[in-house]
C-alpha cells in the first residue's frame, strides 16, 4: 500500500512538475514577445507587444463581423473535411480490399499526390472566382490524400488470420467490412482524420488569404492591406488558437473511439504530411 | 508475361487518363478549358530557358534555402530539447502552440516585419517547415534504444561520437519522416509568399497569367507546379533510400520472422 501510494505521489509529482514547467514556458514566451518590441529588438510599429495584441483581440471579440468571419472559416473547414473524409474512406476501403484495383491505381496516386494544392489556386480563381467553392476545392483536394493513404494502409494491414476466419464463418462482404476490416483500420482512419483536419485548416486559411473567399484569412489580408497591424496579429493568434482547439478536439475523439484499442500505435505512418 | 502485366498495371491508368484528357479536350472552344494540345504548346512557348532563369530558379533557390535551414535548425534544436527532459517540459506547450498556426498566416506578419524581399520569403518557409522536423526529432531522440544508450555509457562513448552514432542514428527515421512532412509545406509557402509578397517568382508569374486571362499559359504554369511537386518528392525518395537503407532493411528482416 505504502509503496503504491509513494509511486502514485511520485507520478503525480512529476506530472505536476511538467505542467508547472509548461505554464512557465508559455508565460516566458509571452513575456519575451512583450519585452522584445518595447526595448527595440524588433520594430514596435510592426510587431506589437503581447499585451496590445491581447487588448485588440478583446476588442475583436466584441464585434459581430469577427464572429461571422470565424463562423465562415469553421464552416468551410468542416464541409471540406467532411467531403474529404467520406470520399477518402470510401475510395480507401475499395482500393485497400481489391489488390487489382490498388495495383492499377498505384502509379496514378503516386503522381497526383505530390501535386501541391496551391498549384490549383489560379485554376479555381478563373473557374469559380473568390467564392467558398474555390477554397473548398483546395481543402478537399489536400485533405483527401491524407485520408486515402491512411485508410489504404489500414485496410491492407488487416490480420490475415482474422480475414481467413471471417471467410470460414461465411461473414459475407458487408460483414467482413463491418466486423473485420473496419475495426482494424480504425486507428489508421483516426490518424488520417487528425492529419486531414490540420491540413484542411491550413488550406481553408490559405484560400481565404489568397483567393479572398470570406473568412478569417480574408480579414487578415484586409487588415494588412489597410495597415491595421494589431488586428493582423490578433487574428493570427485566433487562427493559432483554432489550430490548437481542433487538435485537442480530434485527440479527444480519437481517445473515445479507440478506447478499446490495446496498442499505442506509432503516429508516423509512411507517406503523411501536408500538401 | 508477369513483367508485361506489371508494366500494364503501372502505366495503364495514367496513359488512359492522359489520352482521355487529350482527346476529350481536343478542339475545345471553352475559353477556360483549352485543349491539352494548346496547353502543351503554350508550355513550350512560355517556359523557355530565360523564363526559368528569371522566374523559376529564384523560386526554387528560396525553396531549397528555406527548407534546408528549417531541417538543420529543426534537428539541432530537436536534439537539444529531446536530450533534456526539463527543457522539453518547459517548451512543449509553446511548441505545440506555434506548430498549430496554419503557416500561411505568417506571410502577412512577415511582410510587415521585413518587406517583400527574398529574406521574408525564406523566413516564411523556414518558420512553416521547422515544426514537423523539430517535433519528430524530439520524439526520435527521446525514443532511442535503452540498451544502446547503456552500451554507449559503458564504453564511455561521449560527445560528437555519441551524437553521430547513437543520437542522430536513432532519431534518423523520425527526422526523415519530419522532413517528408515539411517538403510539401515548403512548396505551399513558396507559392503563397510569392503570390502575397508579389514581385517575382513562379507563383507570381502564374498568377499574372491568370489576371491577364492568358488561360493556356496559366494552365501550363499549373502543370509546371505539379511537375515540380512530383520531381521534388521523387528526389526526396532517392535521398531517403540512401540515408535510411539500413533501417528499411532491418524492418524488412524483422517482418520476416
Amino acid at each position: 500500500m505504502v509503496a503504491v501510494a509513494a509511486r502514485t505521489s511520485r507520478v503525480t509529482g512529476r506530472r505536476f512538475r511538467s505542467v508547472t514547467l509548461g505554464v512557465l514556458g508559455l508565460l516566458g514566451f509571452a513575456l519575451v514577445l512583450e519585452v522584445a518590441p518595447r526595448v527595440g529588438i524588433v520594430p514596435i510599429d510592426f510587431a506589437p507587444p503581447t499585451s496590445q495584441i491581447l487588448v485588440t483581440l478583446g476588442e475583436q471579440l466584441g464585434q459581430p463581423s469577427f464572429w461571422t468571419a470565424l463562423l465562415r472559416t469553421l464552416l468551410t473547414w468542416a464541409n471540406g473535411l467532411l467531403i474529404a473524409v467520406v470520399a477518402g474512406t470510401v475510395v480507401g476501403v475499395l482500393l485497400g480490399s481489391l489488390p487489382v484495383l490498388r495495383a492499377a491505381t498505384a502509379t496514378t496516386v503516386e503522381f497526383l499526390r505530390p501535386i501541391p494544392s496551391v498549384a490549383l489556386i489560379p485554376l479555381v480563381i478563373v473557374l469559380y472566382g473568390p467564392t467558398v467553392r474555390s477554397t473548398l476545392v483546395l481543402v478537399v483536394y489536400a485533405a483527401f490524400w491524407q485520408m486515402l493513404i491512411q485508410v489504404v494502409h489500414g485496410v491492407v494491414d488487416v490480420d490475415p488470420v482474422a480475414r481467413d476466419t471471417a471467410r470460414s464463418f461465411r461473414l459475407g462482404p458487408w460483414g467482413t467490412v463491418r466486423y473485420v476490416i473496419w475495426p482494424s483500420a480504425l486507428p489508421y482512419v483516426m490518424t488520417g482524420l487528425r492529419l486531414a483536419a490540420a491540413v484542411a485548416l491550413i488550406l481553408t486559411i490559405t484560400g481565404e488569404l489568397v483567393i479572398g473567399s470570406p473568412g478569417l484569412g480574408k480579414e487578415i489580408d484586409n487588415a494588412q492591406q489597410s495597415n491595421a497591424v494589431r488586428i493582423v496579429y490578433a487574428l493570427i493568434v485566433v487562427t493559432g488558437i483554432l489550430g490548437v482547439l481542433i487538435n485537442v478536439l480530434i485527440r479527444q475523439v480519437e481517445r473515445r473511439v479507440l478506447a478499446w484499442h490495446p496498442a499505442t500505435r506509432a503516429e508516423t505512418v509512411e507517406g503523411v504530411g501536408v500538401r | 508475361m508477369r513483367f508485361l502485366r506489371r508494366v500494364l498495371l503501372a502505366l495503364g491508368l495514367p496513359v488512359v487518363l492522359v489520352a482521355a484528357w487529350w482527346f476529350g479536350s481536343a478542339g475545345s472552344q471553352d475559353f477556360y478549358w483549352p485543349s491539352l494540345s494548346t496547353i502543351v504548346d503554350a508550355f513550350g512557348r512560355t517556359w523557355t530557358w530565360e523564363m526559368f532563369q528569371e522566374q523559376v530558379f529564384p523560386s526554387l533557390w528560396r525553396l531549397l534555402a528555406g527548407y534546408l535551414i528549417a531541417v538543420v535548425v529543426g534537428v539541432a534544436l530537436g536534439v537539444l530539447i529531446g536530450t533534456y527532459g526539463s527543457v522539453r517540459a518547459l517548451l512543449e506547450p509553446v511548441l505545440e502552440f506555434l506548430r498549430a498556426f496554419p503557416p500561411p498566416v505568417l506571410v502577412p506578419a512577415a511582410i510587415l516585419l521585413s518587406g517583400i524581399g527574398d529574406r521574408t520569403k525564406i523566413l516564411v518557409i523556414v518558420f512553416g517547415c521547422v515544426w514537423p522536423v523539430l517535433l519528430n526529432t524530439i520524439e526520435g531522440v527521446r525514443g532511442r534504444d535503452e540498451v544502446l544508450s547503456d552500451t554507449c555509457r559503458t564504453y564511455r562513448v561521449t560527445g560528437l561520437l555519441r551524437l553521430r552514432h547513437l543520437v542522430l542514428r536513432a532519431a534518423s527515421p523520425q527526422i526523415v519522416t519530419g522532413a517528408r512532412q515539411a517538403l510539401p509545406l515548403a512548396i505551399i509557402l513558396m507559392v503563397i509568399s510569392e503570390i502575397m509578397a508579389a514581385n517575382e517568382g513562379l507563383g507570381f508569374t502564374v498568377l499574372q497569367f491568370q489576371r491577364g486571362f492568358q488561360i493556356p499559359e496559366m494552365w501550363s504554369g499549373v502543370l509546371l507546379l505539379g511537375l515540380i511537386g512530383i520531381v521534388l518528392s521523387l528526389l526526396f525518395r532517392v535521398a531517403e533510400r540512401s540515408l535510411l537503407g539500413w533501417y528499411h532493411g532491418q524492418r524488412a528482416g524483422q517482418r520476416e520472422f
